[in-house]
């Protein structure tokens, strides 16, 4: 049951007002791209034991989507930021590289 | 006998007498008692039967720990199995019984499986009901269900009397645990500034120590938890709640909570339980500990008693379980028991240790009021069968020799405590083996972390291994400052002095006698409600179950109701000894959630009857109530499916309506229909990337069919599509498929394409939506007047805003049943309205509302697909000759790219034709076309299987649609379906006969719809 | 405007709170940016001020409540809304914003009383002591089962809106945890 402090609308969301929606940052695969370029995007999922990137939705809330830094081991939730991002804001990659003993 | 004594009972109020009833026999009780107190006070020991042997038993705790007495409680409404006697408040009326025997309690036939124990071993089932397999479904498993459970269902037909609810609580500190270290912890940290909510599961505070002696600040203890209790309800940041239990504790503070309201009262006002959902940012656990039995053989004979349960029903009820009780200890705590019988006028025969040396002060304080004590002893057997009537003793370190024979009616045994870890644990909290308290305790350092990766759980008191008063006390102020400092509060520990007799330490015995015989371990009960016996755990050893966790599935050690809270150490100390690996690293088994079980109507809540789950309701829905609707179940909403008339059967009134509608005029309420607004200088773009089609071309006026797919490919949703101006679109989707849309497109707008200026809006239930459908419908619409709906203004596939009978509405000419049809959207708020004037004015033409049934025969005979039946997630719409649908001008749209893929494109695919039987029956709905041969599994091949199927009252004939391989290359072919009834004696399917058609079996020049 | 009925009409139940369904309510939709020339053209054309993250702004008969970075709701009378889409639309002319009527969307409730906020804990999972929702909120959470918006006006009167179709199962949903004995004295002391 976790909570998660959504960036649209600054509430601290219970689980059950999120819908989650997989791992972030996949690169759309239109026509044109290779067979394995195409399953890679459909269906090859990471799925680390560790730090993970996800998409939520404030389904219940604002509405809007955002992206969570989570540690799948311990729940641990380094940081939510924007949807609208190709990576993790550097400050976040910090963080996570603090926390994790990567730094 | 076991007998209620002349004074005392903390909790009980004599002046008030309660009458209730075990077994059809009347008692009494008292205010204060619980069901096993007042038992025990009227010599009621035997409770029930066990679960496997069927072996007597009575009480053996005093609290939620027990695994014994478990009753049936209640009647009728009220009837629940399995309820705690020791934790059953008495009540007047209470009404009460034995499980698990027959005939009768006294005498059960079941009893002779005590008798073939030798042949009932550990994985008895599993070893003995493998083979011959056909035995298994005819005998094993109804013999098996048959003697499986304790408690009886409640009767099926019951519902439940009382009414449950959930409540939401945000707090920065929970403290689970009303006790002395529990108070102290909360008080600690309420002083400090902390909002703090302290619940304790039973109705007192205070816990143990009252009970068990010393002082705190000069004080008995009783007093200063009155004191204490006083100053914490004095506090505006503290809230108390007793009778609630911490049920479980997830991730990020999430903590369950139970509170039993009205069990103590039963059909008093308000709910009976409430589930606390609670979100802390610091939880304390100050659980204290359970005494742990000893594994001697007769255990389990009715009589033998934890030595703090004996404890505790003196003090705190005033009832003695015994005259004269042995008691039979490896540590000092047990002597305060015999202490406390020996001043309370009852005999105390011995005092068994099974210490060579026996025990400290508290042995000298036993010889001093003239208890025998025999040191290095343990008890060999015990005697007697539905109750205790004496011990044999031997040897502690022999292997059960008997020396001599003591005559009692009570034991009051003490194995040591374990603390009660399970809170702590249940989030991933770790734990340490204490090698000089010998039980498992919360290791700090690996406590269970939270949403910031910090500890968030701290157990403190005896619930953290400090068994001792003062130990306890002193680990309670400091878990109450430390936790006060991390919620950013300046706390300081101050510990109240306390003073008890010095204890000296306690020796581990896991069996006793340490070498005992088989014959004596094999009535040595590790597990008491599952049956489990210290020689099963040690054949499980034996025959290479080496994880705690597989012994603990294999014997069952620990997987009752009461979740092993006496067993378990008891029985991983026997796994480690059988293994001969140190207790430490055997382990535990996983401890989860609830803690003691809790009701399926706390779970539920508010969510029964009417209120089970949401139920939708279109504006019109209280006229298709009243209008007799038969309902189709779509999603959330109702939708009537028909509405049959008079003696009408369902099948009657689908025909009825099809047939009125076709021939003059039908009427559907089609408010559940999606519509989602997409409005914005990108809209064109952005909907040709969500359809197949182009949308960005359609004309502002018109209306156009539109597939929508995800991103594999395959067939999502379908609707028309509007293009209400310059740069807004409405997009109608299926009933089922309006809020996934709308998430879907949000989902692409927010995620991928965010700079693209879109907006959407939901406009599904901003709509009442209608649709008018037959020959007759434009004259309806004339004649209730006020547009212009003449096929020039308002032609097929095009829309309009207006007004018809003074409402302002939207008309769009679409059709889904092949005949002249209008879409009407009305503002929500008048639909009801509207569909009323529509009834009036179309009576001239027999207006007919119909249901979603005739929809679909109706759409069927138009060979239009219905997704959800010729879609099912793998069908892309190339499969479903809809490529007129796809656009190829575009580069790209959602799915497009997957469309291309080998197995999408390959020639080969099952696709949608129509299917005319021979004979004119109706195929069965989703039956398969057998094809010849078998594949890889043995099972038969097919090729193809049917979608869509109907009897169509218009053609007098079944109707189908189907995917089929190859299906439109084959037409005229006449294939076999497997038909509805089969002959399971026979190798051969039976089989019907269809013939491959165009799936437009109605009007296909489509004539009628565009007039 | 006999023809107008608003969802659950008429309905009230009295408990512990007492709940009513609302007569209809003009509700508009706004979707459009927060920038700095949005908030000042949509102040000066409604004579409102902009509400914070999350709060309200009241007017007499008129509110503007913020629902999301990018969408706000405006509460006028019902039979106001035409006008005032169309002067809003006007002064939005050539702006990228989505000015949308849903008046007829939503039911509404007026849920009051001592116990409110206690009542709606039993519901939603949000927080709803007075520090974490003070007066003039807006929350968007759970109802039970269905979405719902929160809008606290007074310490005990707080405006309940969830869709239409489901505004039976919530009227239902607060009654019946409304009922006397159902007290929980947690927030509400």
């Amino acid at each position: 049951m976790l909570i998660l402090h959504c960036p649209c609308c600054g509430e601290d969301a219970a689980e059950i007002d999120l819908v989650p929606g997989g791992e972030a940052h996949l690169k759309r695969e239109g026509p044109g791209s290779s067979d394995e370029a195409l399953e890679d995007y459909l269906f090859t999922r990471d799925n680390p034991k560790g730090v993970v990137l996800e998409r939520w939705r404030h389904a219940y809330g604002c509405g809007k989507w955002f992206l969570a830094a989570r540690s799948s081991v311990t729940m641990e939730v380094y940081g939510t930021y924007a949807a609208q991002t190709h990576a993790p804001p550097q400050d976040l990659q910090d963080h996570i590289a603090e926390r994790t003993g990567e730094a | 006998m076991s007998t209620r004594l002349a004074r005392g009972g903390r909790f009980t109020d004599r002046s008030k007498q309660i009458g209730f009833t075990f077994n059809g026999r009347r008692f009494t009780g008292y205010e204060g008692d619980t069901l096993a107190s007042a038992l025990l006070a009227a010599d009621q020991v035997l409770l029930g039967r066990s679960y496997k042997f069927h072996r007597p038993r009575g009480i053996v705790a005093s609290g939620p720990e027990e695994p014994n007495a478990l009753v049936h409680l209640g009647e009728g409404a009220r009837f629940e199995p399995d309820q705690r006697a020791t934790t059953t408040e008495l009540f007047d009326g209470l009404v009460s019984s034995s499980q698990n025997h027959w005939p009768s309690l006294e005498f059960d036939v079941g009893e002779i499986n005590a008798k073939l124990a030798r042949f009932l071993p550990a994985g008895f089932y599993y070893k003995t009901f493998l083979w011959p397999r056909s035995f298994w479904k005819h005998l094993y498993e109804p013999v098996i269900r048959q003697a499986a459970g304790l408690g009886q269902a409640p009767h099926p037909e019951a519902r439940d009397a009382d009414r449950y609810e959930h409540y939401h609580a945000h707090v920065d500190l929970l403290v689970v645990g009303g006790g002395v270290a529990g108070l102290l912890a909360a008080k600690t940290a309420a002083e400090a500034g902390a909002e703090v909510l302290l619940i304790e599961q039973t109705a007192h505070w205070g816990g143990r120590a009252p009970v068990d002696g010393g002082t705190i600040d000069g004080m008995e203890p009783g007093a200063w938890v009155d004191e204490t209790v006083a100053a914490l309800q004095a506090m505006p940041n503290v809230k108390m709640r007793s009778r609630m239990m911490g049920a479980g504790v997830y991730d990020h503070g999430y903590v369950l909570g139970y509170e039993r309201l009205t069990d103590h009262k039963p059909g008093a006002a308000g709910p009976r339980h409430r589930l606390w959902r609670i979100r802390a940012k610091q939880v304390i656990t100050a659980t204290g500990a359970i005494e742990r039995p000893l594994s001697f053989a007769g255990n389990d004979v009715p009589g033998v008693m934890l030595a703090s349960a004996v404890r505790d029903y003196v003090v705190n009820w005033g009832v003695a379980p015994g005259d004269r009780t042995v008691v039979v200890t490896n540590n000092d705590d047990a002597y305060r028991t015999a202490i406390l019988l020996k001043q309370a006028g009852l005999d105390v025969p011995a005092i068994i240790d099974a210490r060579p040396m026996g025990g400290g002060a508290l042995m000298q304080e036993a010889r001093d009021l003239g208890i025998k004590v025999e040191p290095g002893r343990g008890i060999s057997k015990v005697l007697g069968g539905q109750r205790v009537s004496g011990v044999a003793i031997c040897d502690q370190t022999g292997s059960g020799g008997e020396l001599d024979t003591i005559a009692c009616d009570a034991v009051a045994m003490s194995g040591g405590w374990s603390p009660v870890v399970h809170l702590f644990s249940h989030c991933g909290g770790k734990l340490e083996w204490d090698a000089e308290g010998h039980f498992f305790r919360p290791d700090a350092s690996r406590a269970p972390t939270g949403a910031d990766g910090a500890p968030f759980v701290s157990a403190c008191g005896a619930a953290n291994g400090f068994l001792s008063l003062p130990e306890t006390l002193h680990c309670a102020a400091k878990a109450g400052a430390a936790v006060a400092g991390k919620l950013g509060h300046e706390a300081t520990a101050t510990t109240p002095e306390a003073v008890v007799t010095p204890e000296s330490p306690l020796a581990p015995v896991w069996l006793m006698p340490q070498g005992a015989r088989a014959d004596l371990k094999m009535k040595a009960f590790l597990d008491y409600q599952n049956d489990v016996k210290v020689s099963d755990v040690q054949l499980a050893a034996r025959e290479g179950y080496e994880s705690v966790e597989h012994t603990k599935r294999y014997t069952t050690l620990g997987m009752a109701s009461d979740q092993g809270k006496l067993s378990n150490i008891n029985g991983l100390a026997i796994l480690a000894d059988a293994l001969g690996t140190p207790i430490p690293q055997v382990g535990t088994t996983t401890f989860r959630p609830p803690y003691t079980p809790i009701s399926f109507g706390a779970i539920a809540g508010e969510a029964r009857g009417d209120i089970f789950q949401p139920l939708r309701r279109t504006p019109m829905q209280d006229w298709h109530e009243a209008n007799n609707a038969a309902w189709e179940i779509v999603g959330q909403w109702r939708r009537p499916y028909c509405y049959p008339r008079g003696g009408e059967t369902r099948h009657d009134a689908v025909n009825r309506e099809i047939t009125a509608t076709r021939e003059s005029l039908g009427l559907l309420d089609a408010s559940t229909l999606g519509k989602i607004l997409v409005k914005g200088p990108d809209a064109g773009r952005f909907l040709d990337m969500m359809y197949t089609n182009m949308m960005s071309t359609l004309p502002v006026g018109k209306c156009r069919y539109g597939l929508m797919c995800n991103e594999n490919g395959f067939l999502m949703d379908d609707g028309v599509v509007v293009r209400l101006s310059e740069d807004s679109w409405l997009c109608h989707t299926t009933s089922g498929g309006a809020d996934h849309v709308h998430a879907h497109m949000e989902d692409w707008l927010q995620c991928e394409w965010w700079d693209w200026k879109v907006y959407t809006a939901n406009l599904t239930e901003q709509y009442a939506q209608i649709a008018v459908v037959g020959p007759n419908a434009r004259k309806l619409l004339e004649k209730l007047g006020g547009m212009d709906v003449s096929p020039e203004a308002l032609p097929f596939m095009g829309w309009a805003d207006g007004s018809l009978a003074d409402t302002p509405v939207r008309v769009y000419r679409i059709s889904f049943s092949g005949e002249l049809s209008y879409e009407i959207a009305i503002p929500a708020n008048r639909g009801r309205a509207f569909w009323g004037k529509l009834l009036e004015a179309g009576a001239e033409w027999n207006i007919t509302p119909y249901g979603t049934e005739a929809l679909h025969v109706m759409r069927a005979e138009k060979g239009f697909i219905m997704i959800g039946d010729e879609s099912d997630g793998t069908v892309i719409p190339q499969d479903l000759g809809l490529n007129w649908a796809i656009s190829k001008k575009k580069d790209d749209y959602l799915g497009k790219r997957a469309q291309e893929r080998h197995d999408m494109a390959r020639g080969d695919r099952w696709k949608l034709v129509g299917l005319k039987t021979l004979d004119g029956s109706v195929l069965p709905d989703g039956c398969y076309a057998p094809a010849p041969g078998k594949n890889a599994n043995g099972q038969r091949n097919t090729q193809g299987r049917v979608t869509s199927t109907y009897w169509s009252p218009t053609l007098k004939k079944g109707i189908a649609m189907g995917l089929v391989l190859n299906g439109p290359d084959r037409m005229g072919e006449v294939i076999s379906f497997t038909a509805e009834d089969q002959d399971e004696t026979r190798d051969e399917l039976t089989t019907v006969e269809a013939r491959i058609v165009n799936p437009v079996f109605f009007d296909p020049k489509g004539e009628k719809q565009d007039v | 405007m006999s023809d107008v009925m608003a969802p659950n009409e008429g309905a009230r139940s009295e408990g512990l709170i007492t709940v009513e369904a609302l007569p209809p309510q003009g509700q508009i939709t706004l979707r459009c940016e927060m920038s700095e020339d949005y908030r000042t053209k949509l102040s000066d054309a409604l004579g409102m001020a902009f509400p914070d993250q999350r709060g309200s702004v009241t007017d007499g008969d008129r509110a503007l409540l913020w629902m999301s970075p990018d969408e706000l709701l405006l509460l006028v009378p019902y039979d106001a809304v035409d006008g005032v889409m169309e002067s809003l639309n006007a002064a939005f002319d050539g702006w990228f914003i989505a000015i949308t009527n849903l008046s007829d969307a939503r039911a509404q409730f007026r849920v009051s009383g001592p116990h409110l906020r206690d009542i709606l804990a039993k519901v939603t999972p949000t927080d709803m002591a007075p520090r974490g929702f003070p007066v003039g909120d807006v929350r968007r959470s759970r109802l039970a089962q269905v979405a719902a918006g929160y809008w606290l006006r007074s310490e005990d009167e707080a405006q309940v809106f969830v869709f239409r179709s489901v505004g039976a199962y919530a009227f239902e949903a607060l009654s019946t945890l409304a009922q006397p004995g159902g007290e929980v004295n947690f927030l509400s002391a």
